[in-house]
């Protein structure tokens, strides 16, 4: 078409527009009508409101031009409902429309009719949709059915009471695959919209005919069909298998939402199938259309990749070769290049670690900085996820290190320490000379690390390895000239690498100690870097070998931070590939409020009767909390009297005395008490992990927060003793038997004030 | 499904939408820009996040977003290849989507975006299918349009009474190879995309059988021994929906009855383990505050009788180098500063020969401290006529009509490169040394 001579709707800005309009749509050519609904259109798109030529463009409805109707159909979905007295005056034609000789015609009539959303005309609508239902033609019955949907989205009873959905039911078996796709669309929203009214069920029969309709529809008819597969329940075994045979078929079509709707129909399936070659087979064919999928458009490489995580969490076997197919390419969009990285340390194993490290070292030479940070800290996951390799993971860090980009070394830093907690230090144990080597580097960035991680991380490692730096001491005061100026996470470390350097190495840094234990307590705003540095003095005063237990204990080992979502979300994400919740990683209701939104049936909903609800059900924060796995959560709830739980754990009034308590060493009994309230003592809990400093950062084992080292190895008691006997012969401190244990608190605060060395040696 | 629709433009001013449910507000797209932008500033942008109940899918095409947004937990795959089905539609029409045609062809948007999908769930996606009823020049049209039995008959993609006074068919067997290498010189990933594609000028409603060399059906069929060493072996199949998948799965037989025209019957992906096509080697030299000097050299890995035709190597230089200088042994250098890299074309590049070529740029004497470079990869292309990496070959199309006429199928057969990338090697530093060290 040749552009100059086409005439330009969106131009017009004369004034008084709308009233040349109205009599542009009344005028008595043809040709100026037309044109003049295009203008109205063209306004309309460009956002103004033309509501008001209502009328007029209504009189241009009734037309032989198939365009020119399109365009009035059109106004009136975008109008109706600003003009629901005047839509009536449509109906007519509408009506007659439906009874037009050409199925264009009465399709697009029964199509938009549903479209108009107004109360008023759906008493008209029955008759003609129940005629297009039975239309010869299928084109006309396919756009009947969803139809349905649409009077059943505005009013449900009525779409039940005409025995509409009793025809959709009915024609899931017309002769034609695409009448049937969009009757099972239908069904499945009309299902989705209101589940307890059980209006599309798979049987035995109808499973049939769907897989028979599968082959002969559209792709899009297709996912619907597979979608609506994946609800059926498989009766036996035998059945589970027939329909896996007959879907995977589907894994060869071009379109890769076909695909992923077959995936998840034989995830599912795969389930009942107890023959282990059978499944095994199907996991084979089940790997190149997973990775043919990545050579679509990005955005569908995002959804994929997201879903292939699920997969492999759900059978790791399924692509364990075909890591080279998720290296990342240059022009990869960020979002993409992320997820391939979490694949890639997923699929990682001992065999092809090395090829994955030294791709990552390349990511790490990269310009984009949040890409580079996550392939430094994939390094350290690979270290914690295959321990034969973590050597090779350090050297690669240390590489890093050298290059001095100041991001790439934070970043390796807070790996590094990561790394270590995870309970691979025995590289560090095993190669000292070798980690010594790495602090001068370490300590030639410390101007560079201008970010609060990286410096705790730096802090806490050389007060990890206090013994095996010359000159930690020095380190560490250099950074306590500005202790005040610091961020709270790095105050937090300073404080407790200074205390392990002084458990450490004890005659050369009382005055630091004190020094960190004086500012921290007295200067400090932040309630937690006092808290732990009250906490500190008062262990050290008590009984120094206590402290050395608690401070100096063996780590926990941490997992890798992303170990996935747990068992039972993932068997409901399952049943989700392909959609939002697979994108997202997390449950439907997450993100999906209540059950209807229709915007006309917001108030309906209101008046409906709520849902059934389970009694036995655990309340609903709970069951939130167990399928976020975020067993945080569920500590934090505060559903007891938290004054209860506070009384249970101590009879004393002060919260300092309750921390007090937790430390008396007198307290095995306490313990006790607190196991059973599950509830509040989280808060105590948290305070006392966050007195380690080793646990600080480190995730929450996923048990729970009584498991932490202290509470695990016995009572303090116990504890105490045991380091007695193993320190027994050369004690380092000239300790006074442990101080009574049951000694008023407040006293001894008051003596520490005074002079906590004073008590000690 | 998708509630609503929306085609914007890059500032996020909506051009055209469509509201198919009628279940979120069309002003929820005014949070789109403000989420995308603060998500940009943030971390990385997703193309779908949710937002108080609403979730936004999206794409971007030129200076053009499509948004879909939605309540329920839709289907996301399904979604976002729509999007993209739509920008193909659009393109078919309109040549170039972007912007102004958009505007141009708003009455026609309209239409396709009615047909296309019905309360958000889409329909047919088809374009030739499409433009036989939905057409830019209407008027044109003598006698009223109606519903093409294609759109709902099982064979959607093609309508009866077709004639051709010549009946033929043309097969283009198309390899794309992805290649992978990194700094090293180790190659990381080699790939064949292959595709089939026809232009099928053909009456009637024919019935056509493609044999390839495929190995699992010459193993199926027990022809193994005889021919094993010319099948290949494809890793992965796609066909148009056209093809019988079951028939495929069953026996390995492609049949299908074509739709008219230009399409793509098939796709297939193998991994290559031969040497990489065209192999570049470079040698960077990089006195820092100076100059920086490239030598590169390129090798024709294949046999003697083919030849690669437009060969390109874009060897990526710093974004602050002057004064270009080259030398090559064949073909021609251009420095393109608006991409920072620098092109050497090779019109015909014979196989088994190798060429070199040596660059030389001047670099600012002042320079930012310890910024990072870019490391963009060599990227090359070319296309290598009457040749297959895969080795795959056409063995026989039979075309079957009931009124019986003869039809000439013509095959041809192309390489050419995909995402053929190579990392640069670390450059020698010399000279002067930057600060950071």
């Amino acid at each position: 078409m040749n552009i100059a001579s086409r005439p330009k709707f969106f131009t017009t800005n004369k004034r008084g527009e709308n009233y040349e309009l109205k009599a542009e749509l009344n005028s008595e050519y043809r040709g100026v009508r037309k044109d003049a609904v295009k203008k109205v259109i063209a306004n309309m798109t460009v956002g103004k409101d033309v509501s008001g030529l209502f009328p007029d463009v209504l009189k241009n409805m009734h037309t032989e031009d198939l365009e020119l109707k399109k365009l009035v159909y059109l106004y009136l979905m975008n109008y109706a409902k600003t003009q629901p007295e005047l839509v009536i005056l449509a109906v007519n034609t509408f009506v007659m429309d439906t009874n037009d000789t050409n199925p264009l015609i009465r399709a697009l009539a029964i199509r938009t009719m549903g479209c108009l959303r107004v109360e008023k005309i759906i008493d008209y609508l029955t008759e003609p949709l129940r005629k297009c239902l039975k239309d010869d033609n299928p084109y006309v019955r396919k756009t009947a059915c969803l139809c349905v949907a649409k009077l059943y989205d505005l009013n449900p009873e009525l779409a039940l009471e005409s025995g509409f959905v009793e025809t959709l039911q009915e024609m899931v078996s017309d002769i034609n695959p695409m009448v049937v796709a969009n009757a099972v669309v239908a069904l499945s929203d009309i299902n989705e919209a209101s589940p307890e009214t059980v209006v599309f069920k798979i049987t035995g029969g109808t499973l049939n005919k769907l897989l028979h309709a599968l082959n002969e529809c559209t792709e899009w008819g297709q996912i619907s069909i597979l979608t609506a597969l994946a609800d059926y329940k498989a009766g036996d075994v035998k059945e589970a298998e027939g329909i896996c045979d007959r879907v995977l078929p589907r894994l060869q079509h071009a379109n890769g939402s076909v695909v992923l709707s077959a995936i998840k129909v034989l995830m599912i399936n795969m389930r009942l199938v107890r023959d282990a070659n059978f499944n095994k087979n199907l996991v084979k064919k089940m790997a190149p259309p997973l990775v043919t999928l990545l050579s679509g458009p990005p955005e569908v490489q995002y959804v994929a990749l997201r879903n292939i995580n699920l997969i492999l969490q759900k059978r790791s076997d399924v692509l364990s070769n075909e890591m080279r197919v998720f290296f990342c390419k240059y022009n990869d969009p960020p979002y993409v290049k992320l997820e391939k990285l979490e694949i890639m340390i997923r699929l990682c194993n001992e065999r092809n670690v090395d090829q994955l490290l030294s791709e990552l070292k390349e990511y790490a030479s990269e310009v984009d900085v949040d890409f580079v940070r996550k392939s430094v800290r994939a390094i350290g996951r690979c270290a914690i996820k295959i321990e034969e390799a973590s050597e090779r993971c350090i050297n690669v860090l240390l590489d890093l290190i050298n290059t001095g980009i100041n991001y790439v070394v934070q970043e390796a830093i807070v790996v590094i320490k990561a790394s270590e907690t995870a309970g691979i230090a025995d590289i560090f144990r095993k190669y000292p000379q070798k980690y010594e080597g790495i602090i001068p580097t370490l300590c030639e960035n410390l101007d560079a690390l201008d970010e609060p991680e990286a410096k705790a991380s730096l802090i806490w490692i050389i007060g990890e390895y206090a013994s095996h730096i010359d000159n930690a001491d020095e380190l560490l005061s250099g950074f306590l000239e500005n202790f005040k100026e610091e961020n709270a996470q790095v105050q937090l470390q300073l404080v407790t690498a200074t205390v392990k350097l002084f458990l450490k190495k004890p005659n050369e840094n009382q005055d630091i100690v004190q020094q960190v234990l004086q500012t921290a307590t007295t200067e400090c705003e932040n309630p937690d870097i006092r808290d732990r540095a009250y906490v500190y003095w008062r262990l050290l005063s008590t009984d120094p070998q206590a402290a050395k237990a608690v401070v100096l204990s063996d780590k926990p080992p941490i997992e890798d931070e992303d170990t996935g979502v747990s068992a039972a979300l993932l068997d409901e994400l399952i049943y989700n590939i392909g959609t939002l919740a697979s994108v997202y990683h997390k449950p439907p209701e997450a993100f999906i409020g209540g059950k209807r939104y229709g915007a006309d049936n917001v108030q309906k909903a209101v008046a409906e009767p709520a849902e059934e609800e389970d009694i036995n059900a655990p309340p609903p924060q709970i069951q939130a909390a167990i399928k976020n796995n975020d067993i945080g959560n569920l500590l934090d709830l505060d559903w007891d009297d938290p004054g209860a739980a506070a009384a249970s754990s101590s009879s004393q009034p002060s919260a300092q005395n309750d921390l007090q308590d937790l430390f008396s060493p007198s307290s095995p009994q306490q313990t006790q008490q607190q196991s059973p309230v599950a509830a509040k003592p989280k808060s105590n809990v948290d305070d006392i992990m966050g007195l380690f400093g080793s646990s600080a950062p480190a995730p929450v084992p996923q048990t729970s927060g009584f498991q932490q080292p202290m509470f695990q190895q016995s009572p303090p008691q116990q504890q105490q003793q045991l380091q007695q006997n193993l320190f027994g012969g050369d004690l380092l401190f000239d300790t006074q038997p442990a101080a009574q244990p049951t000694s008023p608190p407040q006293q001894q605060q008051k003596a520490a004030q005074n002079d906590p060395f004073a008590d000690l040696f | 499904m998708a509630s609503a629709v929306f085609i914007l433009d890059l500032k996020g001013k909506v051009l055209i939408s469509r509201n198919y449910r009628g279940d979120v507000p069309m002003s929820a797209v005014e949070k789109f820009m403000p989420l995308v932008s603060e998500a940009e500033d943030e971390q990385v942008p997703l193309p779908c996040f949710t937002h108080e109940g609403i979730n936004y899918l999206y794409i971007k095409h030129n200076n053009l977003y499509l948004l879909a947004v939605t309540r329920k937990n839709t289907n996301a795959t399904s979604i976002m290849l729509f999007l993209h089905r739509l920008t193909e539609v659009f393109a078919d029409y309109f040549k170039e989507l972007e912007e102004e045609s958009i505007r141009d062809n708003f009455v026609i948007v309209y239409e396709l975006m009615d047909e296309m999908m019905d309360f958000g769930y889409p329909q047919t996606t088809e374009t030739k299918i499409l433009q036989e009823y939905i057409t830019q020049d209407a008027y044109k049209l003598e006698t009223q349009v109606r519903p093409p039995m294609a759109v709902t008959n099982a064979v959607s993609w093609r309508s009866e009474g077709i004639k051709y006074k010549k009946n033929e068919i043309f097969l283009d067997v198309i390899e794309s190879v992805n290649l992978l290498v990194n700094s090293n010189g180790n190659v990381l990933r080699s790939e064949v995309l292959g595709s089939v594609k026809m232009r099928c000028y053909l009456s009637g409603m024919p019935e056509l059988r493609l044999g390839l060399n495929d190995k699992v059906m010459f193993e199926a069929t027990g022809r193994a021994s005889a021919s094993s060493s010319k099948a290949i072996e494809m890793e992965d199949v796609k066909f148009h929906q056209c093809v019988r998948l079951s028939r495929f799965e069953n026996d390995r037989t492609i049949s299908f009855i074509p739709p008219d025209g230009d399409f793509e019957l098939m796709s297939y992906r193998l991994q290559s383990s031969a040497k990489p096509l065209i192999w570049v080697e470079a040698v960077v030299e990089n006195y820092a505050g100076s100059r920086v000097e490239y030598m590169v050299k390129a090798k024709a890995q294949f046999k003697r009788k083919s030849s690669a035709n437009n060969v390109e190597i874009a060897i990526p230089v710093p974004d602050d180098a002057d004064s270009p200088k080259f030398k090559c042994s064949s073909g021609s250098v251009s420095y393109k500063p608006e991409k920072s890299c620098l092109i050497w074309k090779i019109k015909q590049f014979q196989g088994g020969k190798e060429f070199i070529m040596r660059a030389h740029f001047g670099l600012p004497s002042v320079q930012a401290a310890e910024e990072t470079e870019k490391k963009p990869p060599i990227n090359i292309s070319f296309e290598i006529p009457y040749f297959t990496v895969s080795g795959i070959q056409v063995r026989y199309l039979k075309i079957v009509e009931k009124s019986g006429y003869q039809a000439l199928p013509w095959v041809r057969y192309i390489t050419q490169n995909g995402d053929y990338q190579m990392r640069m090697p670390e450059s020698i530093k010399s000279g002067k040394q930057t600060a950071g060290y």
